[in-house]
C-alpha cells in the first residue's frame, strides 16, 4: 500500500465516523446506531473506529470494544467482496440446509466463517431469516433467496465465483 | 378504470422472485397496451403459493400462484385480467378454504391492503381501535386489555393487562413503550409478516399502549435480519406522522406519541426483554437481574411497557370490537387468536391465524398438508429453539398454553417446525446445545460453559464408548443448566435436548439411552 492510499483510507474512516456521530448526536443509547452506520458505509469497523467513537460518546475504549465484540453483526476484519450467508436454524435444517452448507463450502471453496483467500467471498452461518416455510434460505449481499437448491445456489453466486476465478 | 393487480412485496414472496414477477407483469401489460395498476401488498400467508398474484375482478380478488416470470405471458393469454381460467388459477382468494376457515384479527388486513397507504388502511378498518382509545381514560384502556385475557405473544405468555397496569401505576414523568421485534425463534415469521404487511396496525397497538400506560415515546427493536421490515416500517412511520397518527398531537387529541426504530445486531439473546433494553441503551446485550421488573424500571431506568409485535398487533381489535369479543375466542386461559406459523418440512407452509384450541394435527396435516418431502413425519418442534421436540402421538395436543406446559412443551411465539423421518434427533439435540453456546450472553457459567460441555457430551453419547455414563452426565448437565441459569436461554435448552433423548433414544445410538434417569 502506498502512503497516499493509506491516507485516503483513513480519511474515509474519519469521514464515516464523523458523519455517523453527527447523525445520532443527542440520541439516547446511540452506540449501536452509530456502529451500524459506520459499518453500513465501510463494510466493517476498522480499529480506528473504537477510540473515535469512545471519545465522542464519552465511553472507555474497553466499553466500545466490548459492545463490538458482543454482537455477531459487527465485523473487525473486512469481509469479502460478497457476503454469502446460509441459514442453519431448525426450520431450514428440516428442509436440507445441512447439505446446502456442505455444498456452499465446496462450491465456493471456502469454509464457514471464512473469507476466501482471493477476497471474493465470505461465507457465514445465520440463524433464521424469518422465511422458515420456504427454506433452505440464503442471503447474498443481504438479498434473501428462498427454496435454494444446489443449482439455485450456484446461480445465485455465479457473479461471485466468476470474479474469483 | 385500470385493472388492479396485487403482487406481494413481503420478504418471503420476494425470496422466490416476486419482484421479477411484478416487473414481468408491468412489461407484458405495456407490451400489450393494457392499462393496469400494480399494488405491492403483504402476503396472504399461503407461502407455498408465492408468488401469489391477485387480480381485482367483478367477482372479487382472484388468485394465481405460484407464478414465475415465465408464466406471465400465458396468464395474459388466459385473460387473467378478468379472472380467466389458467392452470395456476385458484378462484376467488377469500373463498380458498385455507384462508376462509381462519379467524383473522391481527392479520385481518395483511395481504389485503397496500401496507403503506393510510387511506387504504382506514378504508379496511384500520384506526378504529385508536379512535376508541382516544375517548377513554388510561385506566379504562388497561382494563379492556386485562378483560380481553390477552397474554404476551413473545413466548412467556404473561398477561398483558397486568403488565400495563404496573406501568400505569408506577409514578414517573417519563415512561416508554418498547416493541420486541427481535423474532429470533426459528420457525417464526408472524412479527415480520405483520410489520411488512400491516405496519400501521402494529403502530396503532403501540399507540394505544402509550395512551394506556402514559408513555409518549416508543422504541421498536428490530432484528437486523429483517431489512425489508426495516424499509417498510421506516416508510410507514413517516406516513403515519404525515397523517397525524404519530407526533405531538395524535389525531388532534392533544396527546403526543412518536416512535424510534432501532436495529439489533445479530444476537438471539437480545430478544430477552432485559438484554433488549441493555442493547437499546447502547450496551452489550446481557440479561439483567430481576427485580426490578422492566415495567417498574426498564429502558433508561424508566417504567417500560415491553411487548412482542403480535401482542401489540392484537390490541387494536380488542379496543375496536370490545374485550368480550376477543375473550370469547380460545380455550381456558388461552384467549383470543394466535397467528400460527407452519414451517420446516411441510407441503403448505405459511401463516394461519386461529383461536387457541386448534389441534397440532389440524395445523400440521390439514393446513400444512403433511410433509413437503412426502416422507413420514417424525418430529415437531413448537415454540422455537427452546421448545421441546414432540413425537407423532403428541399431534392430538390442542394449542393452548396450559395443555402444552403440562406436556413439558411450549406454544411460545406459535412457530411450528416439522421434520420428516430423515432427521437425526441426536443431531438436533447437539444443535440445541451448540446454539445455546453460540448465543449465550455469558453472564452465567451453567449456560456459557455448560452448553459447550453439552455438545461434547452428546458427541460422546453418540460415539458410544460409555453411553450409560455419558447419558447420565448429559442429564445432570441439563439439570444444572435448568436450575442455575438466569434466563430461559440457558434455562430451557434442556427441553429440546431431553425431549429428543426421551422420545427418540434410538437416534442416540441405543434404545437404552433413555432408560437412565427416567
Ligand atoms: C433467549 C430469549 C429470547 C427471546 N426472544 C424473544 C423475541 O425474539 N421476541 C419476543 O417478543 N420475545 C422474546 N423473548 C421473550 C421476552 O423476554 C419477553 O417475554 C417478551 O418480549 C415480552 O412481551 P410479550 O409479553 O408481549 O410476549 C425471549 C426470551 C428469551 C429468554
Ligand atoms: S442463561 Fe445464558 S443467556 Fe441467559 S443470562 Fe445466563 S448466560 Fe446469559
Ligand atoms: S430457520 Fe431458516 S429462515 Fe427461519
Amino acid at each position: 500500500m502506498t502512503a497516499s492510499s493509506t491516507n485516503s483510507a483513513s480519511v474515509r474512516v474519519d469521514a464515516a465516523v464523523v458523519r455517523a456521530i453527527a447523525a445520532h448526536a443527542g440520541e439516547a443509547g446511540a452506540l449501536l446506531p452509530i456502529l451500524h452506520d459506520i459499518q453500513d458505509t465501510l463494510g466493517w469497523l476498522p480499529p480506528e473506529v473504537t477510540p473515535a467513537v469512545a471519545h465522542a460518546l464519552n465511553l472507555s475504549k474497553a466499553e466500545v470494544r466490548g459492545v463490538i465484540s458482543f454482537y455477531h453483526d459487527f465485523r473487525t476484519a473486512p469481509p469479502g467482496r460478497a457476503v454469502v450467508k446460509v441459514c442453519r436454524a431448525e426450520a431450514c435444517q428440516a428442509r436440507g440446509s445441512d447439505a446446502l452448507v456442505a455444498h456452499a463450502e465446496a462450491h465456493l471453496g471456502v469454509g464457514m466463517h471464512h473469507t476466501r483467500a482471493d477476497g471474493a467471498v465470505t461465507l457465514e452461518p445465520v440463524y433464521c431469516l424469518g422465511n422458515c416455510a420456504l427454506g433452505p434460505n440464503v442471503t447474498v449481499n443481504g438479498e434473501l433467496a428462498g427454496r435454494v437448491s444446489p443449482a439455485r445456489f450456484d446461480a445465485l453466486v455465479a457473479s461471485v465465483t466468476k470474479e474469483g476465478a | 378504470m385500470n385493472t388492479r393487480i396485487y403482487v406481494p412485496a413481503d420478504a418471503a414472496a420476494r425470496s422466490v422472485g416476486a419482484d421479477v414477477v411484478a416487473e414481468a407483469i408491468v412489461a407484458e401489460a405495456s407490451r400489450r397496451g393494457v392499462a393496469i395498476e400494480l399494488v405491492r401488498n403483504g402476503s396472504r400467508g399461503m407461502l407455498w403459493l408465492e408468488t401469489l398474484v391477485e387480480v381485482v375482478t367483478g367477482a372479487g380478488r382472484v388468485a394465481y400462484g405460484p407464478v414465475a416470470p415465465e408464466d406471465v405471458a400465458s396468464l395474459f393469454d388466459a385473460g387473467f385480467l378478468t379472472g380467466g381460467a389458467h392452470p395456476l388459477g385458484h378462484g376467488v382468494t377469500e373463498q380458498l378454504p385455507w384462508l376462509a376457515k381462519q379467524d383473522r384479527l391481527v392479520f385481518a388486513r395483511v395481504g389485503v391492503i397496500d401496507p403503506l397507504s393510510v387511506a387504504d388502511w382506514q378504508a379496511h378498518g384500520g384506526g378504529r381501535g385508536l379512535r376508541k382509545a382516544l375517548g377513554m381514560a388510561p385506566a379504562e384502556i388497561v382494563a379492556a386489555i386485562t378483560k380481553s385475557g390477552l397474554r404476551g405473544r413473545g413466548g412467556a405468555g404473561f398477561p398483558t393487562g397486568i403488565k400495563w397496569q404496573t406501568v400505569l401505576d408506577t409514578p414517573g414523568e417519563q415512561k416508554f413503550v418498547v416493541a420486541n421485534a427481535d423474532e429470533g425463534d426459528s420457525g417464526t415469521f408472524s412479527d415480520r409478516m405483520l410489520m411488512e404487511g400491516d405496519p400501521l396496525s402494529f403502530l396503532e397497538g403501540m399507540l394505544i399502549c402509550g395512551l394506556g400506560v402514559g408513555a409518549d415515546h416508543g422504541y421498536i427493536y428490530l432484528r437486523s435480519e429483517y431489512p425489508d421490515a426495516e424499509r417498510v416500517l421506516t416508510a410507514a412511520i413517516a406516513n403515519a406522522r404525515a397523517a397525524g397518527l404519530l407526533g405531538p398531537n395524535v389525531l388532534g387529541s392533544g396527546k403526543a406519541f412518536d416512535v424510534t426504530l432501532r436495529r439489533g445486531a445479530g444476537a438471539y439473546v437480545c430478544g430477552e426483554e432485559t438484554a433488549l433494553l441493555e442493547s437499546l441503551e447502547g450496551k452489550r446485550g446481557e440479561v439483567r437481574f430481576r427485580p426490578p421488573l422492566p415495567a417498574v424500571a426498564g429502558l433508561f431506568g424508566k417504567p417500560t411497557a415491553l411487548n412482542n409485535v403480535v401482542t401489540f398487533g392484537s390490541v387494536p381489535a380488542i379496543l375496536a370490537d370490545g374485550p368480550e369479543a376477543y375473550a370469547a375466542r380460545g380455550v381456558g386461559r388461552s384467549k383470543g387468536t394466535l397467528p400460527f406459523q407452519l414451517a420446516g418440512n411441510l407441503k403448505q407452509g405459511g401463516l394461519v391465524e386461529l383461536p387457541f384450541g386448534v389441534s397440532l394435527s389440524e395445523l400440521v396435516n390439514e393446513y400444512g398438508g403433511g410433509t413437503a418431502s412426502g416422507r413420514p413425519l417424525r418430529a415437531v418442534q413448537v415454540g422455537g429453539p427452546l421448545g421441546a421436540f414432540l413425537p407423532n402421538d403428541a399431534l392430538v395436543l390442542p394449542l393452548d398454553y396450559e395443555a402444552f406446559a403440562a406436556k413439558g412443551a411450549i406454544v411460545g411465539h406459535g412457530g411450528i417446525v416439522v421434520f420428516d423421518d430423515t432427521v437425526n434427533m441426536a443431531g438436533m439435540a447437539r444443535y440445541a446445545m451448540e446454539f445455546c453456546a453460540i448465543e449465550s450472553c455469558g453472564k452465567c457459567t451453567p449456560c456459557r460453559i455448560g452448553s459447550t460441555r453439552g455438545v461434547e457430551v452428546i458427541d460422546r453419547v453418540r460415539a458410544g464408548e460409555d453411553r450409560e455414563k455419558d447419558t447420565a452426565l448429559l442429564r445432570e448437565l441439563c439439570d444444572t443448566m435448568t436450575h442455575a441459569s438466569l434466563c430461559a436461554l440457558g434455562g430451557m435448552t434442556a427441553w429440546p435436548v431431553l425431549s429428543a433423548l426421551d422420545h427418540f433414544p434410538e437416534d442416540f445410538g441405543s434404545p437404552g439411552a433413555a432408560a437412565e434417569g427416567n
